[in-house]
């Protein structure tokens, strides 16, 4: 059983590198999902939100599949780059980004909508470009929720244990997150003391997440900016 | 002429056809025949289906020559009925947005009597001084032309003397080409050199 210590830094390491790794691909996805209008939205919509149906342990196969050396991924990863991502932290970096993006999608689709796109024409009408009219109208505007979106998905990260375990197994030091370890602690004789101080810290990492994120939302709801 | 305007747009829906002198020209109608979106139009918000739009010999539209410039080089000044400033910038960042720099910032704020809002977020403004502010942030973005659509709509009578004043300062001060949209009467002859009549 790895020190608590490193336990800690491992499941911030991973929910950070999760978190900002999804974070461009959830506003890409929350701006397409709130914006355009095209065939096939439903199904891109259905897809995003998989994750958040289907049961982890699915998910997790799944990412094995397609990261094994011989899966689509995978080989390519093997070949170009000369890594693979099974049993190692990268892995379980990415089990929990694709736990977590449908969750930031989202709470980030839902700031976006929330804009009001008249603003975006008089921005436009006092010569500003599209682009600059998203720049200084739009994303400000929905920047609180964003924010709260990559609190909230920084909190599904660090919690991640399904799709992680099934994906990159259980290894000391480089895949054992805080719910890993706290399994791991639980399987073993006297391991109740570990499990507490664990369970603890998971609980205080969460729950000033989600106090984080509603403070932000708050923020947002009263029309103030966070940038 | 300042405004040679022949459009019909939103499937038929909206329609009108003039071609008036500077000054402010009045467009009178009654309460949904299409007003604000045939301001809409004109400022490159909505597309028309036919028609043209000149302004000052300057064409921002021709359906019939292919010709549909987008919002931002229309050089539009347009003060929207719900002023729609942002609610994220101040009153100073507003009035600025669309402006080179802030040179003429002073003196619009002594024009429009903003300088003690210039530090305020606009959701503290009364209803007269947004739109005040909103008429500032649009002259600063130096347009070509002022859309105004029911400038004095939504306010108390305090506050439409206050609005009514400002547009008649600016109107004085700029001479720019001037659409004003209202269903109101003694609005329109009180600030048109001419009037409009649409049809519904």
């Amino acid at each position: 059983m790895s020190d608590v210590f490193d336990v800690v830094r491992l499941s911030l390491l991973i929910g950070g590198t999760a978190t900002l790794g999804s974070l461009p691909i959830a506003f890409l996805l929350a701006w397409v999902l709130a914006r355009w209008r095209f065939p096939g939205k439903v199904l891109l919509d259905g897809i995003v939100h998989l994750p958040l149906v289907v049961p982890p342990v699915v998910t997790g196969w799944v990412l094995l599949l397609a990261f094994a050396p011989s899966g689509p991924i995978g080989a390519l990863l093997e070949r170009w780059l000369g890594v693979t991502v099974l049993f190692r932290w990268t892995g379980a970096a990415i089990a929990a980004a694709v736990m977590a993006l449908p969750l930031m999608v989202r709470a980030m689709r839902l700031s976006i909508e929330a804009v009001d796109r008249r603003l975006e024409q008089a921005a436009r009408t006092l010569g500003a470009s599209r682009w600059r009219a998203y720049a200084t109208v739009t994303l400000p505007l929905a920047a609180p929720g964003v924010l709260a979106a990559v609190v909230l998905g920084f909190a599904r990260s660090i919690g991640e244990f399904g799709a992680t375990v099934t994906f990159v197994s259980n290894v000391p030091g480089e895949t054992q997150t805080l719910p890993l370890a706290i399994y791991a602690a639980l399987q073993q004789p006297g391991g109740e003391d570990q499990v507490w101080r664990l369970a603890a810290i998971s609980v205080s990492l969460s729950l000033g997440a989600l106090v984080a994120s509603e403070a932000l939302v708050r923020r947002a709801g009263r029309g103030t900016h966070v940038l | 002429m300042s405004f040679d305007v022949d459009l019909t747009g939103r499937g038929g829906r909206v329609s009108a056809r003039f071609a008036v002198a500077d000054g402010v020209t009045v467009l009178f109608a009654p309460s949904g025949a299409g007003k604000t979106s045939l301001l809409d139009m004109i400022a490159g918000l909505v597309t028309p289906e036919r028609g043209h739009v000149r302004v000052a010999g300057r064409t921002l539209f021709d359906a019939s020559r292919g010709v549909n410039l987008p919002i931002e080089h229309r050089r539009a000044g347009y003060v929207f009925q719900d002023a729609r400033l942002f609610p994220h910038k101040r009153v100073r960042a507003n009035l600025l947005y669309g402006a080179k720099n802030d040179r003429q910032l002073a003196d619009m704020a002594r024009l429009l009597d903003l300088k003690h809002l210039l530090d305020r977020w606009p959701r503290t403004l009364s209803g007269g001084e947004a739109k005040r502010v909103a008429i500032g942030r649009a002259l600063l973005s130096k347009p070509d032309f002022l859309l105004l659509d029911e400038p004095l709509s939504s306010l108390d009578a305090a506050r439409r003397h206050d609005a009514m004043r400002a547009i008649t300062l600016v109107r004085d001060a700029t001479a720019l080409p001037t659409l004003l949209v209202t269903h109101d009467r003694e609005e329109a002859e009180r600030l048109g050199d001419r009037i409009i009549l649409l049809n519904g």
